[in-house]
């Protein structure tokens, strides 16, 4: 049996999504959003963006994150924050943006991983900071490894931007979204001295 | 905790093709529309008192018959909206409208081997799907089926 006309689907499932959302039967609106680093997965709920899926997280895990960890309720649609969002990380890929100013919800995350990324907000743009300088300002200077997991499980990557986070080695370190990643958005923000300092 | 669910979006994804047509075949070309958005709106709704996520299928197409009826009452008593209507026939990519007299057919079986010979045959659904969606055992729902087309063979040839 011919299968019914995609477009049609696509409509259907566009107004139904709408329709959902007015409701207020959407406990997690999701989109997704080109960028230099591939296809980002943006997710909010109604008090904030919850996630940033980078492209090496895989959608559909991150789906079944969402799903598992907020609410299966889980739809596709376009609403706020997270067209604001979408704006603000093009700036920001484009250089016209140094700060995010987005409503955030941090569920995904608890107790002392939530100072870790917290403190971790507020490096500014085009500069860097230590695991240990994170431990510390998340008020306990000596888990620098619990600091070390707490980047790794970040939600919202990019916008809180773990990828400020360096060894003091002065080497890259592990980055949640891949290497590659880190060094591009180091790149982006010129925020790669380190390369020259830590060869000292 | 309960089994987890899977996104709805992902339900939606590969449930809704044979949801969309279910819906031609049940409520008629014009009602189709609404019928698949009212099913998938109730079916949210619900969602997450689901317990069992792997019954999503049948679960989901037993909320689509329910609407199905709803929208086929509201339509005998809107006579002018029928499926039958030339205004409504412009859907162009469903089979029951490519046989009008064999769904003509389907249409006049006795209403629970009508579902369940739609239910296996437009919408696809197992035996086991059919009989979730239904609320019959699954031995019910194959006896439906079978005695439906039963039913039907006879009628084509007669």
């Amino acid at each position: 049996m011919a299968p019914p006309d995609a477009d049609r689907l696509a409509r259907l499932r566009g107004a139904l999504a709408l329709r959902a959302d007015a409701e207020g039967r959407v406990d997690v609106a999701f989109e997704r959003h080109a960028s230099p680093l591939g296809t980002l997965l943006l997710g909010a709920t109604s008090h904030g963006l919850v996630r940033v899926g980078l492209p090496n997280d895989g959608e559909a895990d991150v789906l079944d994150e969402l799903a598992a960890r907020i609410s299966a309720r889980v739809l596709h649609v376009a609403r706020e924050p997270l067209t604001r969002a979408r704006r603000q990380l093009d700036a920001y890929f484009e250089g016209r943006r140094r700060q995010f100013e987005l409503a955030l919800d941090w569920q995904l995350t608890r107790g002392f991983r939530r100072d870790v990324l917290r403190a971790t907000a507020r490096i500014p743009y085009g500069s860097t900071a230590s695991y240990r300088e994170i431990a510390r300002r998340a008020g306990s200077p000596s888990a620098f490894r619990a600091t070390g997991s707490a980047l790794a499980a970040n939600p919202l990557p990019i916008v809180v931007p773990c990828h400020r986070v360096l060894p003091a080695s002065g080497e890259l370190g592990s980055y949640r979204g891949g290497a590659a990643a880190k060094a591009q958005l180091l790149a982006l923000e010129r925020a790669m001295p380190t390369a020259r300092e830590g060869a000292r | 905790m309960p089994a987890r669910l899977p996104p709805f979006e992902r339900v939606i994804e590969e449930h809704g093709p044979a949801l969309l047509r279910f819906c031609v075949a049940e409520a008629g070309p014009a009602r189709a529309d609404d019928c698949f958005q009212e099913s998938l709106l109730a079916a949210l709704r619900a969602y997450p008192r689901l317990r069992d996520p792997g019954a999503v299928r049948g679960w989901l197409f037993s909320i689509a018959a329910r609407k199905a009826i709803d929208l086929h009452r509201a339509e005998a008593r809107a006579p002018r909206r029928r499926a039958d209507d030339p205004e409504a026939g412009d859907v162009g990519c469903e089979a029951p409208e490519r046989d009008p007299a064999l769904w003509a057919r389907v249409r006049a079986l006795p209403p629970k081997q009508h579902q369940a010979v739609t239910l296996r045959y437009v919408a696809d659904l197992s035996h086991a799907d059919i009989a979730q969606a239904m609320g019959t055992s699954e031995a019910a729902a194959r006896r439906n089926v079978f005695e439906g087309l039963a039913r039907l063979r006879k009628a084509l040839r007669g």
